[in-house]
């Protein structure tokens, strides 16, 4: 009989003990300098969300299981076991009130990467079975169904039609031997198509071969989500077999904060090899294409814009240059927010927190961070290369009764894209 | 133990020996502990270099983030002071580094006995001034448990009886300078039980976090 | 004897003129006396009118478990000094190392001086009390406890001069054979003063018998029953060669470069930092010289357990146990117990693998 148990979790917490984790726990002083780099501490105030509090089980099971003195300490009955409730208590803290942005990992004075550690403590929440419903759903979607909005094959058939009969170009499906093979996330399916119809201009103007998997076109991963590395590693294969049967040279991950770590930094290491292609974020390549003059742009945008830096692309991911270079490309007011690039502000939305329906009343407080950058800059217009965090902020400027829009980078290139005529 | 200066002979003699044994034999099991553990291999393509941004970040954590530094200057500043002076009085008081020089054979220069005066007594009110903010502060409060004021207390303890020490405020001398080596050996003790092991994993955590970015390309 | 008597009633400024010192003398010797005892200058008249109307007190010296070096150090001075003057003032009634007479004769004058001037007199012993066995040291045939406890009944005072009387010196020295101990160790109802030193300064001696003479009580003393005015700060606050320490200048060996450029003495083991006296600033052999100044450092010899304070030549705060070697043994076996335990951790993880479960979708919800 299945089921999540406390003795599950509390193994895959032991499972989770690497060197880094011991000696960021050893390390810690209770500066909580990390607060003050965390939109849920900043923007409530209260500390209970202090990034590194988020930890307690995980740093109890270290204590208890991994420390010579702990182990002593338990035996005269001098320390807190890890027990149900403790789990059920803490559940809303490392799901609800953290987005993985990784923001903390940048200002922890004695230099503890406390996103990674909170990623790898969400593997002893679902073990245990403490996991919010909103990314349980996702996660039982993207595994039966392949999306964890629930996008089927059909429904990209439509779009692809859609954007097919808009521009007359033709999207290439299940293309064996392409040197890349796109990716897209279902909000891209369902909400933003323009970046279908952006890839098709780009990469036909530049002569890119390329094709999209009909087995594998889904690139977030509820598994990376919700902290699972057994159903992370069931969507990652997806792609791999896929990639790997249409003998691609290159994966490309989408506008996708977490996708890009799924594919990109987790995959390998969930599959236990490296992969036979190569993964490159979408503004990698573009930038490349940029760079070897095989796509050109005319004009440039007339609003005042600023980029918003998705953390798992650039923080996180190390795609930190390329947004800028094909912003510089496209726009003559360009300004960026106080904390940018690697310390931006996360959009409050990520690492599960959007797919969360319960965590929503807390999402909408901490956008009020995200709201106060922009509100400094007085822009226009919005930039950004992550759906999720495009959306969420869709959502939050809604609620803040902000007028501005959203764009994806990729389709502000092609916007501006000069395209050869037939 | 009947008199000051039987006091002083124990707690430098067998006391000493204890305590040495003590944080030699727990700080190398502490550092064992945690490195022996290792890490995975990691099988994603590397977008950069591991050593050099762990190394880098190792130095350049001593300096805060501009906004984070914005929203706690007390902590930073605070954090800074008094950790600067008890390494001054730590290692540039001259009877420090004479006890060095007898037992380890290394030696260096010192500075003026009442410059490290000075800076003793600022280091000691700010270590006040942080456990003040430790007991106030939202955040710290809500963080700190008992290990938080005990390592706290350790370390005042060893600042505060060697400023008495140095100023003979208790009598006799033997018994205020025993206190002061007690006060340390406590220190020495406490510290591989403790949240003081940051002093040595500090340098492990900063490295990982350092080559784990900058395995992806980002200098942390 | 009767000369004797004839001085026991004089004054202390009688018996002076006596000798032939001047007014002027005597002035000064009284200035020299307040400034010794930290008094201000206008209690110079005060001071001048006590001593001189002061009858000198009967004074019974016992010399225990001692080196006669205390005694050593108040007689020989190599000319007369107002030290020496007004130590002849006092009234030495008993002194077995002085005085002429010995056996019954001797003890006969103790007693007489005892009964003569009962609860007026100044008991001063130099050398420790053995407790062990009242065998181990005698005099006349009575044990030293029997012989103190029967002096000290009747007395004002009793001044312990040297430490082996104020702290059980030698040979209290570990591991203490004969059961020695300190005056203030025995006697606890009548006022003790502790003049330590090994031996003390003269000066420091009569500077207590002045005060004691001036204002018919002792003076102010520290936590170890000290006279505050000669042992109220430490040799090494005092010390000429203190700017050298402060600097981190430092004589290696007695026989270097710092050595011959009078650099401070603290790696050759000066116990200055812990001891209190007033060599650094009395000095001695009338003002002459003392050890720092000769260039070896201090041995702390006013201070309780000098002798045990480790080397003499070893810094007092240094620990004397070889640190290095330790350390390598206590490392290695740091080492292979850190070793064990990290083995442990991976054990410890191992099996937390091997009991995975792969969680499946399945999974997520409780077991109920």
């Amino acid at each position: 009989m299945s089921g999540a148990t406390l003795e599950r979790g509390l193994n895959a917490f032991r499972e989770q003990m690497n060197a880094p984790i011991a000696s960021f726990f050893s390390s810690c002083v209770n500066c909580g300098m990390c607060a003050e780099a965390c939109l849920f501490y900043t923007e409530t105030e209260d500390p209970k969300y202090t990034p590194i509090n988020k930890l307690e089980p995980f740093r109890r099971v270290w204590e208890q299981e991994y420390t010579l003195w702990g182990k002593l300490k338990s035996m005269i009955g001098l320390t807190e076991p890890v027990t149900d409730e403790l789990l059920a208590e803490w559940e809303e803290l490392i799901y609800d009130g953290c987005t993985l942005c990784g923001r903390c990992s940048m200002v922890c004075p004695v230099g503890n990467d406390i996103s990674y550690m909170i990623r790898r403590a969400r593997e002893g929440f679902v073990a245990a079975g403490y996991a919010p419903e909103g990314i349980k759903g996702a996660s039982r979607r993207a595994v039966t169904i392949g999306s964890p909005m629930g996008v089927k094959l059909p429904a990209l058939q439509a779009q692809i039609k859609h954007v097919e009969a808009d521009t007359g170009l033709t999207i290439p499906i299940d293309v064996e031997g392409a040197d890349y093979m796109a990716l897209l996330s279902s909000m891209e399916i369902m909400n933003f198509p323009e970046y279908l119809e952006a890839l098709g201009r780009i990469f036909k103007q530049a002569g890119v071969s390329w094709t999209i998997s009909s087995e594998a076109f889904e690139a977030t991963n509820s598994g990376i989500q919700i902290g699972s590395s057994d159903i992370a590693r069931v969507l990652v294969s997806r792609v791999v077999s896929a990639a790997e049967k249409l003998k691609v040279k290159y994966v490309i991950s989408p506008e996708c904060g977490h996708a890009y770590t799924a594919i990109r930094w987790e995959g390998p290491n969930l599959i236990g090899r490296p992969y036979d292609f190569k993964v490159v974020h979408i503004l990698e390549l573009l930038d490349e294409l940029r760079a070897s003059g095989r796509i050109k742009t005319e004009g440039t945008e007339e609003d005042r814009l600023t980029f918003h830096d998705p953390c798992q692309i650039v923080r996180k991911g190390g795609v930190l240059e390329q947004p800028r270079n094909l912003l510089e490309m496209v726009t003559s007011d360009y300004v960026d927010m106080t904390d940018h690039r690697e310390m931006n502000w996360c959009c409050g939305g990520g690492g599960g927190v959007s797919a969360n329906e319960r965590a929503e009343e807390l999402r909408i407080k901490v956008f009020k961070r995200k709201k106060s950058q922009l509100d400094e800059l007085n822009v226009d217009t919005l930039v950004t290369a992550c759906a999720n965090c495009r959306l969420i902020i869709e959502e939050g400027l809604e609620e803040y009764r902000m007028e501005m829009p959203v764009v994806g980078l990729t389709e502000v290139i092609a916007e501006h894209l000069v395209e050869d005529k037939e | 133990m009947t008199t000051p200066t039987d006091f002083l002979l124990w707690v430098r003699g067998p006391g000493f020996d204890i305590a040495l044994v003590v944080f030699i034999l727990g700080v190398i099991i502490r550092l064992l502990e945690v490195l022996v553990l290792g890490r995975k291999h990691d099988y994603s393509e590397p977008r950069g270099g591991e050593l050099g941004p762990g190394l880098k970040t190792v130095v350049t954590r001593t300096l805060p983030e501009t906004g984070s530094f914005k929203r706690a200057p007390f902590t930073v500043i605070g954090g800074y002071i008094w950790h600067i002076g008890f390494f001054i009085s730590l290692f540039l008081f001259v009877p420090h580094i004479e006890l060095i020089n007898a037992t380890l054979g290394l030696s260096w220069p010192g500075i003026a006995s009442n410059l490290v005066d000075a800076v003793a007594a600022v280091t000691i009110v700010t270590l006040i001034a942080m456990l003040f903010s430790r007991l106030t502060h939202p955040v710290k409060r809500y963080l700190s448990g008992p290990e938080d004021y005990l390592t706290w207390l350790v370390t005042f303890l060893p600042m505060l009886t060697g400023y008495l020490a140095y100023h003979r405020m208790i009598d006799p001398y033997p018994l205020v300078l025993g206190l002061h080596i007690l006060s340390v050996e406590v220190l020495m003790i406490v510290f591989p039980f403790t949240k003081l092991m940051h002093a040595f994993t500090f340098f492990i955590a900063r490295w990982y976090n350092g080559a784990m970015s900058g395995r992806r390309g980002v200098q942390s | 004897m009767a000369d004797h008597m004839k001085r026991f009633r004089q004054t202390l400024g009688e018996s002076l003129r006596e000798r032939g010192v001047s007014r002027r003398g005597f002035l000064k010797y009284c200035t020299a006396t307040a400034s010794m005892m930290a008094l201000p200058p206008t209690m110079v008249p005060a001071v001048a009118a006590a001593l001189e109307k002061a009858k000198r007190p009967s004074v019974i010296w016992l010399s225990f478990q001692e080196c006669t070096g205390c005694t050593e150090s108040i007689t020989r001075s190599h000319s007369p000094s107002l030290e020496n003057l007004i130590f002849d003032h006092i009234s030495l009634d008993y002194h077995h190392t002085l005085q002429v007479a010995s056996g019954d004769a001797a003890e006969a004058a103790r007693e007489a001086a005892m009964h003569e001037n009962e609860g007026k007199y100044l008991v001063v012993v130099d050398g420790s009390i053995p407790l062990g066995n009242p065998g181990f040291s005698t005099i006349a045939g009575i044990s030293n406890l029997q012989m103190m406890e029967e002096t000290v009944a009747g007395a004002a005072a009793v001044i312990a001069v040297g430490s082996c009387a104020a702290f059980g010196g030698l040979p209290q020295a570990n591991p203490n054979p004969t059961g020695a101990a300190s005056v203030s160790d025995i006697v606890h109802d009548k006022p003790v003063v502790n003049v330590s030193g090994c031996p003390p300064i003269p000066t420091v001696i009569t500077g207590v018998l002045a005060h004691f003479l001036t204002f018919g009580s002792l003076p102010e003393l520290d936590a170890l029953g000290r006279p505050m005015v000669f042992y109220g700060q430490s040799i090494h606050d005092r010390c000429y060669r203190r700017p050298f320490y402060d600097k981190g200048l430092f004589a290696e060996t007695f026989d270097d470069e710092g050595a011959r450029k009078g650099w401070c003495l603290y790696r050759l083991g000066c116990k200055g930092p812990m001891a209190y006296n007033a060599c650094a600033t009395t000095k001695w052999n009338q003002g002459v010289s003392w050890p720092v100044e000769s260039g070896h450092g201090c041995l702390g010899c006013s201070e309780p357990d000098f002798w045990d304070a480790g080397g003499f030549y070893n810094a007092l705060s240094i620990p004397d146990s070889d640190i290095i070697r330790n350390a390598g043994i206590v490392t290695a076996a740091g080492v292979a117990l850190g070793a064990a335990a990290g083995a442990l951790n991976r054990s410890t993880r191992a099996k937390a693998a091997a009991k995975h479960e792969t969680v499946t979708i399945d999974d997520l919800d409780r077991k109920s």
